[in-house]
């Protein structure tokens, strides 16, 4: 975190006040897809999802964790998860994709194919037209001719300049998207044959692997700085997929008495570690309606740095609570970081619910439809959800008397 | 004009000696008063250690920076000795083995969990004062104690460590310890309330940093509880509780009386 800190830094002693202080968004935003915090000049990515954005404050900050609660079957979490390293691939991030259920191949092959709006498109079409005109156009100018050696527009890489881009789900992302990003893999399966080389410190064997490879992958690539001379620099990201569940070797899921309450925690702090001292920033799902012991959920939240918990209605009550209708699960922020500042940008909305409508994912604030109904009074979500549940079971008479009473 | 909170503690600066604060949070993040007692120590004179498990030590020079401190010159003048956990235990993983000089504070990460010695002794060198220091009495600051928990470390060893740094440092040293944990009401986690509730017991002075009860509101941020001790536990003195309420800003936080939010009145 060292190297991103900006602005508000002393002069060193013996520089006098008049040094001048060289804007941090020049230097900082040099990384494709990150802009600086408006607050803190902190280095921001986005997770793939504008809505979430605006609810993390702006977005992810580099050098810190996502943890996703996962919803009941998966399905939600497992969005967020791709939107995330889909991101990653539009802005040219690097990769690391880990799991112990599916082929990170796989996932990635399943990733949502980006939306380029029509502003976006005539970007990309006129820079098209730029290199076909920078060919063509080598005859003399007549008139301005002191122009003449200057040189033409530069074109550069695709990459999009924007801070946070729409996904199709319907579709997947084309495979020369896919080859243009460098990615890493970890796949349980393939690595349980070989030994960890570092310290185990009593974390299960999965969990070694994972932050052994993790680690490897920061050093060799750079990203915790240790290429100075290496000019442009980029983002690392990191995503793994269901950590705690019983495939990674873990029985926090399984057991109420786990043998070992200490592994994922554990392997959370090692990683808030690597994360601070490196150029990424990374998202887990975890299966946390699977665990019982909520204490290691607490614990868990403690050592993350943003914590959302999805809460898809699939199979509950809610589900066909007309109030709900045009929504499919709640989204809670448990947590959201302070990072170099003693205070963060939480947001005033604590209603969030997200929707899934024609191949776009959106998070909104929970609003209840205007009650046309004769009574005068407005049930609220609770009175409305157990009459429900009231009517389901056949009391008519009961439900209408736990409602307000109508003068 | 709300009042400030800072002549209280210039007045505890004076009285207090050899005493043993707890920064307590439930439900909101007691953090800011970490930040605040590290700055105002080290504006005092005082050696401080600081134990910072959870973030960056740029995190922390940043902020001190808003207050009005800088920690790399606290660093440099040999004032602060700063142990930064993330980085230590990156060092127990993927260092090399370190077999001269002193061994890794969280070399216990490796360990069974039994007790926290390599900590302890790092915190006992650190403020052991030498000839040349000119600074006033030493602190030992933690920052926070629940982590030591999660890291596979048992509740009877985590008190240990406590029970030895107050005698290396409130005894001996007569300097001060402040320590944050964190707690629920509704808390599962026995291990970190049975810690809390000790520790609650044994210190002299608690800060607790709340939620408000009635949800989230933007200009009243928590409540602080001070709950002051009795100062001698013979003749049963009562302890002292005073409630205000706290507003956290950029560089400063603002604490007023309960109902008393500017935004109110």
């Amino acid at each position: 975190m060292a190297a991103l800190a900006t602005g508000g830094a002393t002069p060193s002693d013996g520089a006098t006040s008049f040094q001048r202080k060289v804007p941090a968004s020049s230097r900082l935003a040099a990384i494709a897809g990150t802009r600086p915090s408006v607050r803190h000049g902190q280095l921001l990515l986005s997770s793939g999802l504008p809505s979430l954005d605006c609810v993390l404050g702006g977005g992810l900050a580099v050098g810190t964790l996502l943890l996703i609660e996962e919803d009941k079957y998966g399905i939600y979490s497992n969005l967020l998860f791709k939107y995330f390293l889909a991101e990653g691939i539009v802005c040219g991030h690097n990769l690391f994709v880990a799991s112990a259920k599916e082929d990170p191949a796989d996932i990635l092959k399943e990733l949502p194919a980006p939306l380029f709006d029509d502003a976006h498109k005539n970007q990309v079409d006129e820079k098209e037209t730029a290199i076909k005109s920078k060919q063509e156009s080598q005859e003399s100018m007549k008139i301005a001719w002191r122009y003449q050696n200057l040189p033409k527009v530069e074109v550069s890489p695709a990459a999009s300049a924007r801070f946070g881009h729409y996904y199709d789900v319907s579709k997947t992302v084309s495979p020369e998207l896919l080859q243009s990003i460098k990615w890493h893999r970890f796949f349980l399966p393939e690595e349980m044959s070989l030994h960890p080389e570092i310290k185990t410190c009593n974390m299960t064997y999965g969990y070694t692997r994972l932050l052994q490879s993790i680690q490897r992958i920061i050093y060799q690539e750079g990203f915790d700085g240790s290429y100075p001379q290496k000019k442009q620099k980029n983002i690392l990201r990191i995503g793994i997929q269901s950590l705690g569940s019983v495939l990674w070797g873990d029985d926090v899921c399984c057991a109420d008495n786990p043998e070992d309450i200490h592994s994922l925690t554990k392997f959370l702090y090692v990683l808030r570690g690597l994360l601070r001292m490196s150029l990424s920033a990374c998202i887990i799902t975890v299966p946390a309606h699977l665990i019982q012991n909520k204490a290691i959920m607490e614990r868990v939240t403690n050592l993350s740095d943003t914590v959302v918990g999805l809460e898809s209605f699939i199979g509950s009550e809610r589900e066909t609570n007309p109030l709900y209708k045009d929504y499919q699960g709640l989204i809670h922020v448990h947590q959201i970081p302070r990072l170099n500042s003693l205070i963060c940008d939480v947001s005033g909305t604590k209603d969030l619910a997200f929707r899934l409508k024609r191949k776009l994912f959106t998070i909104e604030r929970l609003h209840l439809p205007p009650d046309l109904s004769d009574t005068v009074s407005r049930s609220s979500k609770q009175d409305l959800a157990e009459s429900t549940k009231l009517l389901s079971s056949g009391c008519g008479a009961m439900a209408i008397g736990k409602k307000h009473l109508d003068f | 004009i709300p009042p400030h909170l800072s002549p209280f503690f210039k007045a505890l600066l004076i009285v207090f000696q050899g005493k043993l604060t707890l920064l307590r949070d439930t439900k909101t993040d007691g953090s800011f008063l970490v930040h605040h007692f590290l700055s105002f120590y080290l504006k005092a004179g005082c050696k401080v250690c600081f134990v910072a498990l959870l973030q960056s030590f740029s995190h922390y020079n940043i902020i001190a920076q808003k207050l009005g401190v800088s920690l790399t010159a606290a660093k440099e003048q040999g004032q602060l000795v700063f142990l930064e956990g993330l980085k230590s235990c990156f060092d127990v993983l993927f260092g090399e083995e370190q077999h001269v000089g002193q061994p890794n504070p969280l070399q216990f990460i490796s360990e069974d969990g039994s007790n926290l010695k390599t900590i302890y002794e790092f915190v006992r060198t650190s403020l052991m004062a030498s000839g040349s220091d000119s600074w006033k009495c030493p602190v030992l600051l933690v920052d926070d104690l629940s982590v030591l928990l999660s890291l596979g470390v048992r509740p009877v060893a985590v008190l240990d460590f406590i029970h030895y740094c107050r005698v290396a440092v409130c005894s001996q040293l007569k300097g001060n310890i402040v320590v944050l944990v964190h707690s629920n009401d509704d808390s599962e986690d026995e291990e970190n309330e049975l810690v809390v509730n000790s520790l609650c017991h044994q210190s002299n002075l608690i800060l607790w940093a709340e939620g408000l009860a009635t949800g989230f509101c933007k200009d009243v941020h928590g409540q602080l509880k001070i709950i002051q001790k009795g100062s001698s536990e013979l003749k049963a003195e009562r302890n002292l509780l005073r409630i205000y309420q706290y507003k956290i800003q950029d560089k400063n936080v603002t604490f007023f009386a309960r109902g008393m939010s500017a935004a109110v009145l």
